[in-house]
């Protein structure tokens, strides 16, 4: 019961961007995803919410819309911004539902209201480079059945949408076999080396022009149009009425030219979103907002206090509950083989799985994310507690055993010491992993060393991934030295001069 | 007359999968006695040994150590009136000889000046230099070891001591010096011993009683003279005549 207030008290605020700036101001969260035309909505969102009173936050760069949608349900964001093709198509599949009214109603349902459109449509497009299309004349998606051997390379996302590559490929009985998922910024690079030919694009995307790209028309009417409105939890009108009025303020006031032009200015022209965001309110609500600019090493200070807290808590909660785990494996040999089994299951879940299942259960940011690094700390601790136990000669565990010394006794005073070794290289590992691993926290609102990584390889940006590449490496560096040191401390010189 | 035996075991079996290591053995250890435990290898006589402190329970039978059956539940109380040295030591790596010797002791509480007097007593019986108690078994040669391990079985000052081919693992040279200081051991102590050895050289060495072993049972139980002058049967012989040495150094051997 302590701990868990020690948790509450000491940990939980680290996590959480003070509430009380503006006294009893709202909070209000807003979401966005991981692509920049996301970034800068959720930007605008959260500088309309702030300007109307409200203390509002910006997670931004979330990973996916599973994440975003069950985070807004859940009431760990407010609102965020999504599109009208991806609710109906991605968020309400299978229940057919097409039609602004018709999505507002089953929203309602849940809870969810929907702004009008902001006023562009962000539809799905199916592009290649302008040249490469005009040699193989190609104009249309149908045109693309008379060259099966065209590399195809789309979003991940798109892979598996309900209106995604399946069903395009049904729908125009496209013949192509190399096709695979990749990120979407990615992608754009593959296109100009000339790996791929074809990648899936949003028609709002500064790139098109800028790697002089050619949309195929979708001849045959697949995709549903992807008008960009906002979603807000119902609650939040009565806890923020003002807020909710305001956000309304955006509705028609983005076209498509304008959103292409702000894409430009954050993806091309390096413009820092909330400063875009910030101008466009200015210049078209006449709304003013003040920008606090982050400073490179405040920015840097933050990520390593957000990485640092994701391993240190899940790597100590991993260290306490593995080790009597492999000392009960060690002792009790057929629920060993059930605990083994179980932890190295654990392992082989795929890491972004792992964090997205946790989001019904603890929302987005740090405790989902240290939850998921936590359990996959535990397989290489309880294997090597469990080795450690296991491998300690027979003669030696029978003369603790001779001398009359208690189970409890033999464990504390013979068995664990000589485990010594075999346990801090588990818990060693285990630590390396997990500093590389919580990188991948920023995909549900974490931060950590993941946040600039992330940002960096949307934005095309190398030296804003070596922001969050070089101290991941560095701390496992440094993580893996201290332990290093500690084992000086904690492994008994007896056993180390065996070794030498 | 009972309390002359120290450890009586009544029909005692003991089988491991499809080998049965002891068969229905009644024996009995007199106070004050070596005796020796010897045999050809898989004849049982480790296993009994391990029976009698404990490691492992009989199949049928009971154990008696002075006069009271041997119990899960009494087991931990009764091995601290038991030494018990095995062949390579056993000896803790990770603890030094000074904490090899005095972990049940620091266990049970002991304060440090009692401790130390008892290592001063201990280090003098087995002639064992007093600076070795800092290292680390790993720092120390095998005979060495040896008498760590002997210091750390009489710690307690134990009722019997049970050894394991004490001497198994060092070579010749050390061997003969620590049998010699052993045996003297022995006999300043007064102490009941049961030692398990597979050299009969060193069972005549040591032992009041020699007991051979053959498939779990006892096939004569005597000393080396009676052994070899009357042999209970064939097997006996053949086991002593096997191993030429002893008989030569009691001047009966053909060469």
């Amino acid at each position: 019961m302590k701990r868990y207030w020690l948790f509450l008290f000491v940990v939980a605020p680290l996590f959480t961007v003070p509430s009380f700036v503006n006294g009893d101001a709202p909070e209000v969260k807003v979401g966005s995803k991981k692509f920049t035309e996301s970034v800068i909505l959720g930007e605008l969102i959260s500088q309309i919410a702030q300007s109307a009173g409200a203390s509002a936050v910006h997670r931004r760069e979330l990973g996916g819309t599973r994440i975003l949608w069950n985070a807004l349900l859940k009431g760990e964001i407010d609102a965020y911004p999504e599109y009208t093709g991806t609710i109906s198509q991605e968020i309400l599949a299978g229940e057919g539902i097409s039609g602004e009214e018709e999505i507002r109603k089953a929203l309602a349902a849940q809870g969810i209201r929907m702004s009008r459109p902001l006023g562009f449509n962000n539809t799905y497009i199916v592009g290649m480079k302008e040249a490469v299309a005009e040699k193989l004349l190609i104009r249309t998606i149908s045109d693309l059945r008379r060259h099966p051997d065209l590399k195809i390379g789309f979003s991940n996302e798109f892979m598996d949408r309900g209106d995604g590559w399946p069903s395009l490929r049904d729908r125009y009985s496209l013949p192509h076999r190399d096709v695979r998922g990749m990120d979407h910024d990615l992608a754009y690079r593959g296109l100009e080396r000339g790996d791929i030919q074809v990648i899936d694009l949003y028609s709002t995307d500064a790139e098109i022009q800028y790697y002089n790209l050619r949309g195929l028309a979708d001849d045959l009417g697949h995709f549903p149009a992807y008008h960009a409105v906002i979603l807000y939890r119902d609650d939040l009108q009565k806890k923020a009425p003002k807020v909710a009025s305001a956000l309304l303020k955006l509705e028609g006031r983005i076209p498509e030219k304008e959103m292409v032009k702000l894409n430009a200015r954050v993806k091309l022209d390096r413009v820092p979103e909330s400063r875009v965001a910030s101008e466009f309110l200015e210049a078209t609500l006449s709304v003013k907002t003040d920008v606090q600019a982050e400073t490179g090493a405040s920015r840097f200070l933050k990520h390593t206090r957000e990485h640092l807290l994701l391993v240190a808590i899940s790597l100590l909660g991993a260290i306490i509950v593995s080790i009597p785990l492999g000392i009960l494996a060690a002792k009790v040999p057929q629920i060993g083989q059930i605990i083994l089994g179980i932890v190295g299951i654990i392992q082989t879940i795929p890491s972004l799985a792992l964090l997205v299942f946790m989001i019904p259960l603890l929302g987005i940011g740090g405790p989902p994310a240290i939850l998921a690094l936590f359990l996959y700390s535990l397989l290489p601790i309880v294997r090597n507690t469990y080795a450690g136990l296991h491998d300690i000669p027979m003669q030696i565990r029978e003369s603790a055993e001779a001398l009359g010394l208690p189970p409890a006794a033999r464990l504390r005073l013979v068995e664990l010491p000589m485990s010594a070794r075999s346990i801090l290289a588990g818990i060693k590992t285990a630590a390396v992993i997990n500093v590389g691993t919580a990188t991948l926290g920023a995909l549900i609102g974490a931060g950590g060393y993941g946040q600039p990584i992330l940002t960096g390889i949307r934005l095309d940006d190398v030296g804003l991934i070596l922001q969050g590449a070089v101290p991941a490496a560095g701390l496992a560096l440094l993580v893996q030295g201290l332990f290093e040191l500690a084992e000086r401390g904690l492994v008994s010189k007896g056993l180390r001069l065996k070794a030498e | 007359m009972e309390l002359n035996y120290i450890l009586e075991l009544s029909g005692v079996s003991k089988t491991f999968g499809q080998t049965r290591a002891v068969q229905r053995m009644d024996l009995n250890v007199e106070a004050g006695q070596t005796t020796v435990l010897i045999g050809p290898s898989g004849c049982g006589k480790s296993t009994l040994l391990r029976l009698m402190i404990g490691l492992i329970r009989p199949d049928t039978g009971t154990i008696r150590f002075e006069g009271t059956e041997l119990t899960p539940d009494n087991v931990l109380a009764l091995r601290q009136r038991m030494g018990y040295v095995i062949q390579e030591g056993g000896l803790f790596p990770h603890l030094t000889g000074y904490d090899n010797v005095s972990l049940m002791a620091q266990y049970l509480g002991w304060d440090d000046n009692r401790i130390k007097a008892r290592l001063a007593e201990l280090t003098d019986l087995t002639h064992f230099p007093t600076d070795g108690l800092d290292r680390y078994p790993a720092q120390l040669s095998g005979g060495q070891q040896q008498r760590v391990s002997l210091m750390r079985a009489l710690m307690l000052d134990p009722d019997v001591l049970l050894m394991d081919e004490p001497l198994g693992a060092l070579d010749a040279m050390i061997r003969a010096g620590l049998q010699t200081d052993l045996r003297e051991i022995f006999q300043t102590l007064g102490k009941t011993v049961v030692m398990v050895t597979h050299d009969i050289g060193e069972a005549g060495f040591f032992g009041d009683e020699i007991l051979l072993l053959r498939d779990g049972q006892v096939v004569q139980k005597d000393t080396l003279e009676t052994l070899v002058s009357s042999p209970a049967e064939a097997f006996v012989s053949d086991f002593i005549n096997a191993q030429r040495s002893p008989l030569e150094t009691l001047g009966g051997g053909e060469s």
